[in-house]
């Protein structure tokens, strides 16, 4: 494998390293895991946006008149449930995560490879179980599975669901040990946490909260699933429950979660930045911690989902207070990206567009995150489309953009082929502008009071109701462009070389695509991330070393 | 309302405020927006790469930099903190002496009772210029009282009480929301507040269908009906405490603490009486959890309550 053995005329890569369905449904090749994630996470994206697309289609018309109401209410409940669990939780870590965080430390793969392996199955295991559920009747509980009606009324498939996302939430976990396990040991010689790229921070960051969150929600949907099945009395009154205790457990982890979703879009971010304005990340250490510190703080907030739950006012007020100390980490990520476009070189191709994109729309999600934190505010906005379309700011907005702005940028480095800039830059458009289309004004209608989870509306509402599902067909055309065009780079797309945008760090000094195991010989690393400098490019070292990371090094 | 509407209707006395505190975080939100895409755009357009070789000088920050944007936007973030939780005691604390409204939330409809005992369904017939606050409850699920015109909303919870106030300031009619998922008829779960001029107000509850038997009268029929009054006397000389002037105070109990008799201590010790013993006194009241109807419940609830008032 050393030499450059040729087949078919082509360099040995990871892609034709061995041929063979079982070749792929076995490895315990990282990138290849890592590809696996990307076809299966793509289809569920798929199956969630057909939800995404019933539900504007029911909206454009006041009456409940396309669906019946049940069939609505497993309709936004589907799109929750696959869109975040089996979508956006594993999306940027899964997929650029596994194939990415070996190849920027140096290491040949994660450490734990068959754990690799054994937490994609869990996932498609997990997977299994809620297509079975949609595929046997449905589940209609909203996607927050809010006690006691999804444990002792919804008459859906909702103990099904549960248990896959129990399962999909080990998946989550074990990836989260195997990266943190990865990071901690397997950084080449000389690489030390403050030349570490910021994606491995950002994914650090993202792993604690998975090893430290999921198992709460894990235990707590499995608690439902008890009460549902044996009628023990855990949240339902009538059986001595507290259905509030639900929303504290269910909450602990999933506002964790929601930086689960963004802190790997953060990571992309900073590594494209750099890349297309070649500079350094400005202030390095502040964009590192900010990670670290949305992390801790994400464990103190989560009551902020329950101020108009009948918890105390005391209560509310400390987990308001503490909300806004979210805003300062998140407010400094902004400005240090924002800066670090200062006097750089900076070159629009499509993935530095994403960046654009995501800058503008995570920072109306952001800021329309204090109108929710605010309590005066949020006592009207909650349960709204306000909180529909800030959440949709910051997760499709920020994390999806964030998605797809890395899958452009590793995209020949992942499959060797560059994808065709001009339509890149089109889709890219169109997905801006659909998106900003859809939710902008469900911002308005939430204020005025429209309430979430509505089959049918006043019909004072239908204007801002057809401006926001013509977005969505637009955003949806812009989807669908970009995943015809990815699928035709396949075949059809130029040649990619080791490193087409002049990019800095490890990664990029291998072959596109990669070799199986990565690196022919460990680096050594001599020089801070993003070297984009003149001086610092010189200082760049080529010397390698053989032999992985010694175990002293370990921080 | 025009085809087109931005605003919901401002129609309470609390509503104003929430517009208020929501403009300016509009505002704040337009002026962060304008700094970031401003200096974004202006970036990206002056420092367009020229050449391909162009190899910027780098810097690695600025410490002033990043303390001060750590720092204001942390001050501005703790004031619009203030002013939100100052906002929300206000939306929290009902003023002295509101009129009481019941409500039980069930899939899906709202019922309703006055105090007079006049009962409705998904309306909420309300007096203009008089604080209202509505004690809530629910058969079954989780429901949410929305009244977007008043800015007001509270989880209605099975199990226990919640409340929520308002002043209404305009006459008309204005929607009501259940705003938490309840299950098939979520969004048919929906009502309408009138506000009335008080007089047109009184006038409704005595008209057509008015009850002949007000909330504390209901509620004392059943008192008697169940046999309450055998223990809880007007006087201490009973098995069990006398109700008479405990509303809204403090009593000692059994295990040392302390505890507010409020509707939420009053239901839990008619439901599950063996919960929270006073001080005093034996565990011997029957459990009555499952035996008696949230109304009836509410009804009994307020009669108690009116033994208090009618103490002072």
């Amino acid at each position: 494998m050393s030499d450059a053995v040729k087949a078919n005329g082509e360099p040995k890569n990871y892609l034709n390293d061995t041929y063979g369905i079982k070749s792929w449904l076995l490895t315990l090749d990282h990138k290849r895991i890592g590809i696996m994630y990307l076809i299966t996470l793509t289809a569920f994206f798929l199956v969630g946006g057909v939800f995404a697309a019933f539900i504007r289609l029911e909206l454009m018309t006041p009456k409940g008149d396309l669906f019946e109401a049940e069939t609505y209410n497993k309709m936004f409940t589907m799109h929750g449930v696959v869109m975040i669990f089996f979508f956006l939780i594993p999306s940027i870590p899964a997929v650029l995560g596994n194939f990415l965080i070996p190849l920027q430390i140096g290491a040949r793969d994660v450490a734990f490879p068959k754990l690799n392996l054994a937490s994609y199955y869990l996932y498609a295991l997990g997977g299994m179980f809620a297509i079975a559920a949609i595929l046997m009747g449905g589940i209609d509980t909203g996607w927050t599975f809010y006690t006691p009606y999804s444990s002792s009324y919804s008459n859906s498939f909702v103990s099904l669901a549960l248990v896959g996302v129990f399962i999909n939430g080990f998946s989550s976990i074990l990836t989260g040990v195997n990266f943190m396990v990865t990071i901690h040991k397997m950084r080449a010689p000389g690489l030390t946490w403050f030349r570490l790229p910021l994606f491995i921070w950002g994914h650090y960051a993202t792993s604690l909260i998975q090893v430290l969150g999921t198992p709460v929600v894990a235990i707590t949907l499995l608690l439902v699933v008890f009460e549902r099945v044996f009628n023990i009395g855990i949240f339902d009154p009538t059986y001595g429950g507290d259905p509030v205790l639900f929303q504290h457990m269910f909450w602990f982890y999933s506002h964790p979660a929601v930086y689960i979703m963004i802190l790997p879009g953060f990571a992309v971010i900073s590594d494209v930045i750099a890349c297309f304005s070649r500079k350094r990340i400005f202030g390095y250490s502040f964009v590192a911690f900010s990670s670290l510190a949305i992390a801790v703080l994400g464990f103190l907030v989560w009551g902020h989902h329950m101020f108009v739950s009948g918890q105390s006012t005391y209560a509310s007020m400390v987990f308001s207070f503490i909300t806004f100390f979210v805003a300062v980490p998140s407010a400094v990520k902004i400005f240090n990206w924002s800066f670090t476009l200062h006097k750089g070189s900076i070159k629009l191709d499509s993935p530095m567009l994403y960046v654009m994109g995501f800058i503008g729309l995570f920072t109306i999600g952001g800021l329309t995150g204090l109108f929710l934190s605010t309590l005066g505010t949020d006592v009207h906005l909650h349960d709204t489309y306000f909180v529909v379309a800030h959440f949709h700011y910051v997760m499709v907005g920020g994390m999806v953009m964030a998605f797809l702005c890395g899958l452009h940028f590793w995209w020949p480095k992942m499959t060797g082929r560059m994808y065709p800039e001009g339509p890149a830059k089109l889709g890219v458009m169109f997905v801006f502008a659909g998106f900003n289309l859809t939710f902008l004004p469900q911002f308005i209608l939430g204020y005025m009071g429209m309430p979430r989870r509505y089959h049918a509306y006043p019909e004072e509402w239908q204007a801002l109701n057809i401006m926001s599902t013509a977005g969505a067909t637009v955003l949806g055309l812009g989807f669908g462009l970009t995943i015809a065009y990815f699928i035709w780079s396949l075949f059809k797309g130029e040649k990619a070389p080791a490193n087409p945008f002049q990019a800095k760090g490890l990664e990029w000094d291998i072959p596109s695509p990669p070799i199986a195991h990565n690196f022919e010989a460990i680096p050594i690393v001599t020089w801070e991330a993003y070297p984009y400098g003149p001086e610092e490019a010189a200082s760049q070292s080529t010397e390698t070393a053989t032999e992985p990371a010694k175990e002293d090094e370990i921080v | 309302m025009s085809d087109f509407p931005l605003f919901p209707a401002q129609a309470s006395t609390i509503a104003w405020q929430v517009d208020a505190l929501y403009g300016f975080l509009v505002l704040l939100t337009v002026v962060f927006c304008i700094l970031v895409f401003g200096m974004v755009t202006i970036f990206a357009i002056k420092y367009r790469r020229r050449s391909d070789d162009e190899q910027p000088e780098q810097n690695h920050g600025n410490l002033a930099l990043e303390l001060s944007w750590t720092i204001i936007p942390l001050f501005i973030a703790l004031f619009v903190f203030l002013l939100g939780a100052d906002v929300f005691f206000r939306l929290q604390r009902a003023p002295a002496d509101p009129l009481e409204i019941y409500a039980v939330g069930k899939q899906w409809m709202w019922k309703i009772q006055h105090e007079s005992g006049k009962r409705e369904i998904n309306t909420l017939h309300v007096p203009k210029g008089q604080p209202v606050r509505l004690t809530m409850t629910s058969e079954d699920v989780l429901h949410d009282f929305f009244i977007p015109a008043f800015r007001v909303k509270n989880d209605v919870i099975p199990g226990r009480y919640t409340t929520l106030w308002f002043e209404a300031t305009q006459l008309g009619e204005f929607h009501i929301f259940c705003a938490e998922y309840c299950g098939t008829q979520h969004s048919g779960m929906i009502g309408k507040v009138i506000v009335m001029d008080p007089t047109d107000y009184h006038d409704w509850l005595m008209g057509a269908s008015a009850s002949d038997e007000s909330m504390v009268e209901a509620g004392q029929r059943q008192f008697q009906a169940l046999g309450c009054e055998t223990c809880h006397k007007s006087t201490s000389s009973g098995q069990g405490p006398s109700l008479v002037g405990i509303y809204d105070k403090p009593v000692k109990l059994k295990n040392g603490q302390e505890v507010t008799v409020d509707v939420d201590y009053i239901r839990e010790s008619i439901l599950q009486p063996r919960a929270k013993i006073v001080d005093g006194y034996e565990p011997i009241m029957p459990i009555f959890e499952g035996q008696i109807s949230e109304q009836s419940l509410l009804q009994i609830v307020s009669y108690i309550k009116s033994l208090t008032e009618s103490a002072e």
